[in-house]
């Protein structure tokens, strides 16, 4: 093969990502990606397998699975509790990891790697890279590592097909959107608001505007999340975006369940979500 | 050497920007601001004014006679920052930062606060601008140090404590971060100390390195010549890059961070990040770190409430590793030694923080022939630290 074929076989490699094919079927079918996020390891590990399960059989698109930290700066209440409950549960990356390889025997569903630095930096970034890959992880975001610091570790997801994903926000201006989506790929997840994670009351209004500017400078789905906690929230939100997270409420519903309805639970949750993104 | 920082922040293989993408385009303008107004003239002139004018400055380098007797080595001169307005150096660096703030509009700063001082020094320097102020301090530290809490709040700040996580400074930053993030176009986040992203280490050096340059020129007066050896805690770190940076380029001045060794290193209960940790990533800068193998954050343990912190600047991580500075460990039993010696043979009642200093030239200083000249930072006064000073002398106040 020559270098100019291996390079359009790579670069067609990355555009057929996990996550890619994801986004490309549900514009397919005009749907919009519902993208759930829990933290690993809480309520424990055996029960994060199951709900990954429980959420895509109700509607989750992707999955994004919180690496606990010991200090999550970016984090409102409901996650910083969270992670010190996954913590408290002696949850590390390799456990996270094989959250991951347990759940891909049984489910094709694109899971992202949600954390922050230090402890990736720790497990090695070659080595984590290889590991996540090979657990089947399908992306990788670190809420801490702007494109600035990130060249080593794009490097090592480059190598095993593995896709970095960026936070933009309210307060990145054309400079920042531009380095940043210079290095992003899998998709964008704009944070809907200038603060920490949690569910709010309102999405803010100027988030189409924002999403659209960020369109102007990439292809790549945009996913926007931080506070999407109702159905009618999700129905708003996927009127403009390629994807809706949701992350603080689902796991406040996660706390506040009990073993015995967690899963019933938390699946009613999503599915309504679901639901009223399917209305829009 | 004095060159540090590269345009993004990095000392060597340290620093730099390790933050959520929300405070990118805060700390670039920050640093746009600094390189505008920091160079300017006017700025440098007003921030010198202060200086004098406000908090106090030159301070006093003096020789501890008394002390230098006791021992019976190197002679010991103590750079007075402890005579700063507020009680210690914190405030060189928040006089620096609110010029800043106002010169880029900002209507609030916030700040982070250990042992209370860097907290009084923003409180401080709000109120004589007229910003509104948000103080995060640690549950725990605002019990041991409560005169510091009532001082902020008698200087018109708001004291939020903070009850996550091991409830010190950590996480009162942890909270500082979050409150920015939520209110990053009106508020100016003053940090403490040479470390968070960039430009945050270069910024509170710069500010701090008036107390080498000083110490310095008052040396080579009094003695004609320059020290031997320099000698300053290191929690962040920012009295210990104040007195260092200045001396850098001196090959024969030779230097020494002192870090909190708690109940000593080997119990695990302890502060000293570089002695007893290794490099990664928080708050914003890549750094040594206490961690466990996962790369969580582990639990701090020192008396000083300043030296509580599972990190140090950047900038020292390259000097150790650069061997140009060495970092050696106290223990709060050899810091209590010497908080009492400085006071009874001295008058001088040094902060906990500082009192590690001490009791690292005290040992030093025995090494060294008489002809030898040791400069310790005073960092601060021990007011604060009555009540932990009582309790751990068993005294009844």
């Amino acid at each position: 093969m020559t270098v100019r074929a291996k390079a359009v076989k790579a670069k067609d490699e990355k555009v057929t990502g996990r996550l890619s094919r994801t986004f490309a079927a549900l514009r397919a079918r005009n749907e919009k990606a519902l993208i759930t996020f829990i933290t690993a390891g809480d309520p424990d590990i055996k029960a994060t397998k199951d709900l990954i399960l429980a959420l895509e059989a109700n509607g989750a698109d992707i999955i994004e699975l919180g690496m606990p930290f010991s200090d999550p700066m970016a984090d409102g209440p409901t996650i910083q509790a969270s992670s010190e409950r996954a913590l408290r549960k002696g949850t590390t990356p390799e456990d996270v990891i094989d959250i991951v390889a347990e759940v891909r025997k049984r489910s094709g569903i694109p899971i992202v790697l949600f954390g922050y630095y230090n402890p990736i930096f720790q497990y090695g970034l070659k080595r984590f890279a290889k590991a996540a890959a090979s657990a089947g992880a399908d992306g990788v975001l670190v809420v801490d590592l702007p494109a600035e610091e990130a060249g080593e570790l794009k490097a090592e997801l480059d190598r095993v097909g593995c896709d970095l994903i960026f936070l933009l926000t309210p307060t990145s201006n054309d400079g920042r959107i531009k380095v940043t989506v210079d290095k992003a790929s899998g998709f964008v997840y704009f944070v809907s608001v200038a603060g920490v994670t949690g569910a709010r009351a309102s999405v803010s209004r100027g988030v189409p505007g924002y999403v659209r500017k960020i369109r102007r400078f990439t292809d790549l789905p945009v996913g926007v999340g931080f506070g999407i906690s109702t159905p009618a929230q999700a129905k708003e939100v996927a009127a403009f975006a390629d994807g809706v997270v949701v992350g603080s409420a689902l796991v406040n519903v996660i706390a506040s369940s009990g073993a015995d309805v967690l899963l019933k639970n938390a699946g009613a949750f999503v599915s309504a979500i679901k639901a009223g993104m399917r209305q829009g | 050497m004095k060159k540090m920082p590269d345009n993004l922040g990095h000392f060597g293989v340290y620093g730099g920007r390790y933050i959520s993408e929300t405070l990118m385009p805060a700390v670039m303008e920050l640093e746009e601001a600094y390189r505008k107004w920091g160079a300017s003239k006017q700025f440098k002139d007003e921030f010198a004014y202060y200086l004098k004018e406000y908090v106090g400055r030159p301070t006093p380098l003096y020789l501890a006679e008394r002390l230098t007797k006791k021992i019976g080595g190197a002679r010991i001169f103590l750079k007075r920052e402890d005579l700063c307005h507020t009680g210690a150096h914190k405030i060189n660096n928040t006089i620096g930062q609110i010029l800043l703030a106002k010169r880029m509009g900002k209507k609030r700063v916030i700040a982070e606060t250990g042992a209370g001082q860097h907290g009084v020094a923003t409180a401080t320097v709000a109120a004589m601008f007229g910003l509104e102020c948000e103080i995060f301090m640690g549950a725990d530290d605002i019990k041991r140090q409560s005169p510091n809490v009532f001082r902020m709040k008698l200087l018109g700040a708001k004291v939020t404590p903070v009850t996550s996580g091991s409830r010190t400074l950590k996480d009162a930053m942890n909270e500082a971060l979050r409150d920015w993030v939520s209110n990053v176009y009106n508020t100016f986040y003053i940090i403490g100390t040479v470390a968070g992203p960039h430009p945050y280490p270069m910024l509170v050096r710069d500010f701090q390195s008036v107390i080498g340059v000083e110490a310095r020129r008052q040396i080579k007066e009094i003695a004609g010549r320059l020290p031997d050896q320099l000698v300053a805690c290191v929690g962040g770190g920012s009295n210990s890059i104040g007195l260092f940076h200045a001396f850098l380029d001196d090959a024969a001045v030779r230097m020494t961070g002192v870090e909190a060794g708690g109940d000593g290193i080997s119990t695990g209960r302890h502060a000293a990040s570089i002695s007893g940790g290794r490099p990664g990533v928080l708050h914003g800068n890549k750094t040594y770190l206490l961690q466990d193998k996962w790369g969580q954050i582990i639990e701090t343990h020192s008396i000083s409430a300043g030296l509580d912190y599972p990190g140090v600047g950047p900038e020292h991580s390259y000097l150790n590793d650069t061997g140009r500075v060495e970092y050696k460990v106290i223990t709060d039993k050899e810091a209590l030694a010497g908080f009492k010696a400085l006071t009874l043979s001295e008058g001088i009642i040094p902060a906990l923080e500082s009192s590690h200093a001490v009791a690292y030239a005290m040992k030093l200083a025995k090494k060294l022939s008489k002809d030898s000249i040791i400069i310790v930072c005073l960092s601060g006064r021990g007011d604060k630290d009555l009540d932990t000073v009582s309790k751990a002398f068993n005294y009844q106040l």
